[in-house]
């Protein structure tokens, strides 16, 4: 059975480009679209000063290429409707004082507001404030040793919490395996059914289990093959850390995959054609995108929200891979999480294949 | 009797021990009743056929048979064993081959026999040699790295008679097995069943085609789920008094739909309506 899955999946060459395909552009689609959010936020410019100095900061902010100046605004009211409207995602504001006090050998402040709902966006811009300041520092100390320093301030509003650009991976990495798994699985056989040949498979002396196992396993290793190729993507091309054991990740991973090919498993035994195994895998994967902590962060969530959330594998998955990718987290502190992981992939398998019957019926 | 002469050289080896039988075998769909009170012997080693228009029950007869439907009521006894208390018990000994042969497009025919006898539990060497055995005896040896889903259907035909082999079963079940297949395909075919019933393989056949029909050695003419013929082609014949079997199945047809207009129950035989 193991055998003929893989001699089939070699075959269906298509297929196997997907799987092997679909979580390299993903990731690269959503890698490379944070990355265009990151850089070139368009700013908006509030100078009361209007002098050299603000001028050169204005410049030296634009030049780390984090901010596109979009234009100038006259005060504070100005500002904060061009950042609540969209039009800008953040706000250079440099005081009346600025040049006066660098020129009275003071610190001389400038202030950064950023719209922080996306959380990666006060990644770029504490990037281009702390590159833009040392800039000018340094270029005031080469030119006149008698100068003050300048100092700009982040402020992030809407969501101080500032998460990490980074994060998005890991979350990548969970969706794409319970998606393609779930949906690669309930298709295979919903096609054997459709073709006919697992009415053929039925009338074998084959048990119940070893179906199962045959249809579950080869799938297994697809996902590894998938975790594989989504952390060395992370790793090379979006520069997100391995801090912590690779091993403990591949074993915490068997049974989110374990999980996800018993959910697929289930939608088989609910469905009659490929098209609809496909339509009810995305429909079933849909509150892991939204709940599961990978778009938006479950604290922000209202209760009920949170307890559904509670109940998708990928939560704690999610919770895994950030761990051991981003904190370098011990099995110590997520041991909760695998057992969580576990006991789904238990009760999936449990309930689905209670439902997966050796019959027509 | 315009009936063209049976098989040229039948010598089943019938010894009285019974292959299938049923009692009060029942199913149901919804509201549709599939199969009514059929109670059917055959018999070990012969070829039986399943006759019956499209929707007759013939199909979920053999499925009920082979432990892939459970019946509604009733029950079934195959190579002497009850298919309800083990199925795959019955599923290890019989072989089965669908209307749509089940067959892997996208594997070779070489890959589709090892398949199949893999899933009988055949490895190693035997298998091996089985496959060998069957590449040559059923003539699939020049395609044998030819996919599945690029053979024609005589092919294919042969390729699943192949597969449901695979294990030397004791008895085969053959749903409408040469539909949509060349005479020529289709005389080969059967000179293989007969070479089968000579061996002692119990084979139940389905068809559409009357010269098949007439060459088993006992026919059931299943109509609405209800077997109302059971019997040699000559006695199927007189008991509705027909010159031939294809005009036994006509007159059934002409019934059925008669009945159907009527909105009643299945045709019964009967030599009134000469």
């Amino acid at each position: 059975m193991l055998w003929k899955e893989l001699v089939q999946m070699r075959r269906d060459r298509f297929t196997l480009g997907m799987l092997v395909g679909i979580p390299a552009i993903q990731l690269l689609l959503f890698g490379f679209a944070i990355r265009m959010e990151v850089r070139h936020l368009p700013a908006v410019v509030l100078d009361e000063s209007q002098s050299t100095e603000s001028r050169a900061l204005v410049q030296a902010m634009a030049n780390t290429g984090n901010f596109d100046v979009i234009g100038a605004v006259a005060d504070r009211d100005e500002m904060r409707l061009a950042i609540e409207r969209g039009d800008a995602r953040a706000a250079v504001v440099i005081p009346p004082g600025f040049e006066t006090d660098l020129k009275r050998r003071r610190t001389a402040t400038a202030q950064v507001i950023i719209d922080a709902a996306d959380p990666l966006a006060s990644q770029a811009a504490i990037a281009a404030a702390a590159l833009a300041s040392s800039a000018r520092n340094a270029a005031l100390g080469a030119a006149r040793a008698g100068t003050g320093r300048l100092e700009v301030r982040v402020r992030p509003w809407y969501n101080p919490a500032l998460e990490s650009a980074i994060y998005i991976v890991p979350g990548v990495a969970g969706l794409i395996l319970t998606l393609t798994l779930s949906a690669i699985t309930s298709m295979s056989i919903v096609r054997e059914r459709e073709r006919g040949t697992l009415e053929q498979l039925i009338v074998t002396p084959v048990t119940r289990a070893g179906l199962m196992l045959g249809k579950i396993l080869p799938f297994a290793l697809v996902g590894y093959v998938q975790i594989t190729v989504i952390l060395i993507l992370g790793r090379f091309v979006f520069d997100v850390p391995i801090r912590g054991s690779l091993l403990l990740l591949y074993v915490a991973t068997a049974p989110f995959i374990l999980a996800s090919l018993a959910l697929g498993l289930f939608i088989s035994t609910a469905v009659k054609t490929q098209v609809q195994a496909m339509q009810l895998s995305f429909l079933v994967i849909l509150p892991s995108i939204l709940l599961s902590g990978f778009m938006f962060p479950r604290e922000a969530m209202p209760g009920f929200a949170q307890w559904i959330g509670g109940a998708i594998p990928l939560t704690y998955f999610l919770r895994i891979m950030r761990g051991i990718l981003l904190k370098g987290t011990e099995l110590g502190s997520i041991w909760k999480d695998v057992a969580s992981l576990c006991a789904f992939a238990v009760l999936l398998i449990t309930v689905s294949s209670m439902r997966f019957r050796k019959s027509l019926d | 009797m315009s009936a063209p002469a049976p098989g040229p050289d039948i010598t089943p080896r019938v010894d009285g021990d019974v292959a299938v039988r049923t009692t009060g075998l029942r199913k149901v769909f919804g509201t549709l009743v599939a199969v009514e009170s059929l109670d059917l012997d055959i018999l070990r080693g012969e070829v039986f056929g399943l006759l019956g228009p499209n929707g007759s029950g013939k199909t979920t007869t053999i499925r009920m048979l082979c432990g892939l439907l459970e019946p509604t009521a009733g029950e079934a006894t195959v190579v002497g064993v009850d298919v309800a208390r083990d199925p795959e018990g019955v599923r290890r000994r019989i072989g089965y081959m669908s209307q749509r042969y089940g067959l892997y497009d996208d594997l070779t025919i070489r890959e589709n026999i090892r398949f199949y006898a893999s899933m009988y539990g055949l490895r190693g060497r035997d298998r091996d040699r089985r496959i060998e055995g069957l590449l040559d005896d059923l003539g699939l040896r020049p395609r044998r790295d030819q996919m599945a889903g690029t053979l024609s259907g005589g092919w294919k035909q042969r390729l699943a008679l192949a597969c449901a082999t695979a294990h030397e079963p004791d008895m085969l079940f053959l749903d409408e097995p040469t539909a949509g297949v060349d005479p020529a395909s289709r005389r080969l075919f059967w000179e293989w069943i007969y070479g089968l019933a000579r061996g002692g393989t119990t084979i139940l056949v389905t068809t559409h085609y009357m010269d098949e029909a007439e060459r088993c050695q006992r026919l059931g003419f299943l109509s609405r789920g209800h077997l109302i013929a059971l019997g040699t082609v000559d006695e199927v014949s007189h008991a509705f008094g027909q010159p031939t079997i294809e005009d036994v199945f006509i007159e059934l047809q002409r019934r059925d739909e008669d009945l159907e207009a009527a909105g009643r129950g299945p045709a019964a035989p009967g030599r009134d309506r000469t």
